[in-house]
């Protein structure tokens, strides 16, 4: 059974998983005021002729080189919506996740996490992992490069 | 935002994707999937029956049309009566000529129909619109040569509403043929119907395509107008049904369903369309009021009075989609998101707006059973949503 005859035999009827449905109507980790965040590194993928763009602004503990705050803005479908949202958790998650292994979060395992995503959103609406390594790199110049 | 309110229905905003079937021609249909079977063919009591309920109904959709029974063509759906058009006309004329002319803003229907014709050696010119999608009948008459077998341009569009000038295309292009029948020209009538005038020698068309799921009758069945003299070769062959132009034993209640629905929607048509205009005048005010970063697509008073077609900068249509079903308000979207080819629509795209742009567009279509109640409600909620999405939106983000 593929994860698309999953979702649509849930019996709702969605197209997205419960946990897709909660993170597009309750999103974690949103960042509303952004002129007034301290970032320690700020990365941004997508275009809005595609449909899909994500902003991600981090906060790095620079003695355990741990994630500490990963927030975000999205424009596109509910997809990338929620999974902008569940990829900041797992970055933040259990005491922040190291920048080496942050930077190596792939598409599948935020979409494993959805518990699935329809096959046609898999490829253009994932896109939260590459603006979250755009982020750790553009921290990594900031500041890495300086001590 | 708001909450979601205690609506003990949905808000049904989605007419021009499928109506409901109206509850009398319901009644008229149900006989014929019981009682009263037989195939037309056959020569005994019940197969005349059967022939002779496909005969009312063809004479019924006739004199909406105002043309002769004959000129009806009874097709499985509005895609069907549009491949049949296109396919059939310019197949029949090839050996006149190898060009046809469609316009950019077609329904898939015909724009499939049309790539299908130019991998069998035809020439498509696509006939540009302009920002409101109106075509320009100059730029068509430009377009023609003495190539040209068929014109096809849509009645009112699906998805931003937009009403074609047939009337004058048609009168263009009977001058253009100075006394020839080519180019042939062909109209999808789906959204018209219910709302437009549907009569055949005031528009001068040559094949008008309508279906039974936008006029409160049954799916699975549409009608092809047939101008006596222009020749179609058939998509489906193997029977002398509908004049051995589509073979294949007739549903007689889909028949007898969409003759009673397009007779009901044309007597409703003048006071429908009158109740809706004002409703959709009234819901566009106050949306593009309390939403003052939106634009309405289309033409401004030359579209369908069930039509409401907004683009929202910044953010996306399928999540105001969702956020709106949310509420229990369902509507539409051009946005490439929710669309199995992922293409932002062709539609939107031929008006000239930004990809960008069209990413943000939401349609709402009224109909028989929408109320002002309802509106007011989708405009209590809209403005929250629409809120919400843009905060969270990139796109709105200072970088």
């Amino acid at each position: 059974m593929n994860t698309n005859d999953k979702l649509c035999n849930d019996g709702t009827g969605w197209l997205y998983s419960d946990t897709v449905k909660d993170h597009f109507f309750h999103p974690r980790n949103i960042l509303l005021d952004e002129k007034n965040y301290e970032a320690d590194g700020v990365g941004v993928v997508g275009s809005p002729a595609c449909g899909d763009m994500m902003a991600v602004w981090v906060k790095v503990d620079s003695g355990t080189l741990r994630i500490t705050e990963c927030v975000w803005r999205t424009f596109g479908c509910a997809s990338a919506i929620a999974s902008t949202s569940m990829m900041s958790l797992m970055a933040t998650e259990d005491g922040g996740m190291t920048l080496s292994r942050a930077k190596r979060m792939t598409p599948e395992a935020i979409i494993e996490r959805l518990g699935g995503l329809p096959d046609r959103k898999y490829h253009c609406s994932v896109l939260g992992h590459l603006a979250l390594r755009e982020a750790i790199e553009d921290y990594e110049e900031n500041h890495v490069a300086r001590t | 935002m708001s909450t979601i309110a205690e609506l003990d229905k949905v808000v049904y905003l989605d007419y021009a994707a499928a109506t409901p079937i109206d509850p009398e021609v319901l009644q008229t249909v149900l006989p014929y999937w019981d009682k009263r079977y037989g195939n037309a063919s056959s020569m005994h009591e019940s197969g005349r029956r059967a022939k002779g309920a496909i005969d009312s109904a063809r004479a019924a959709v006739a004199e909406v049309l105002h043309c002769e029974p004959e000129e009806i063509i009874f097709t499985g759906s509005g895609t069907e009566s549009d491949n049949a058009a296109v396919l059939g006309a310019a197949r029949g004329a090839r050996v006149r000529g190898n060009h046809i002319i469609i316009s950019a803003i077609e329904h898939k229907a015909v724009l499939e129909s049309a790539q299908q014709l130019k991998n069998e050696g035809f020439d498509v010119s696509i006939l540009p619109v302009d920002a409101h999608g109106t075509i320009n009948v100059e730029k068509c008459l430009q377009l023609v040569t003495d190539k040209t077998v068929l014109v096809s341009v849509m009645y009112a569009n699906n998805e931003m509403g937009t009403i074609e000038p047939i009337q004058k295309l048609s009168a263009a292009l009977r001058e253009r043929r100075a006394g020839s029948t080519f180019p042939y020209l062909h109209t999808d009538a789906c959204q018209a119907a219910g709302f437009l005038t549907l009569n055949v020698a005031e528009l001068g068309i040559d094949l008008m395509t309508l279906n039974g799921s936008k006029i409160y009758g049954p799916r699975g069945i549409g009608a092809l107008y047939k101008k006596k003299g222009v020749s179609l070769v058939p998509l489906i062959v193997g029977g002398e049904q509908e004049q051995h132009l589509r073979a294949g034993t007739e549903s007689v209640p889909l028949i007898v369903g969409f003759a009673a629905a397009l007779t009901k929607a044309e007597r409703m048509r003048a006071a429908e369309s009158t109740r809706l205009t004002t409703l959709r005048d009234f819901f566009i005010d106050r949306l593009l009021k309390k939403i003052p970063q939106a634009m309405l697509n289309g033409h401004p008073v030359d579209r369908l009075p069930n039509n409401i077609h907004i683009s929202v900068p910044n953010i996306e249509g399928e999540s105001i989609l969702l956020m709106l079903d949310r509420h229990r308000v369902e509507a539409s979207t051009g946005s490439a998101c929710s669309a199995y080819d992922l293409q932002p629509s062709h539609v939107l795209l031929a008006l000239g707006q930004n990809a960008e742009l069209a990413h943000g567009s939401i349609r709402f279509t009224l109909g028989r059973h929408t109320t002002k109640e309802e509106l007011e409600y989708v405009l209590s909620i809209f403005p929250g949503i629409v809120e919400r999405l843009t905060r969270l939106s990139a796109l709105t983000a200072t970088i």
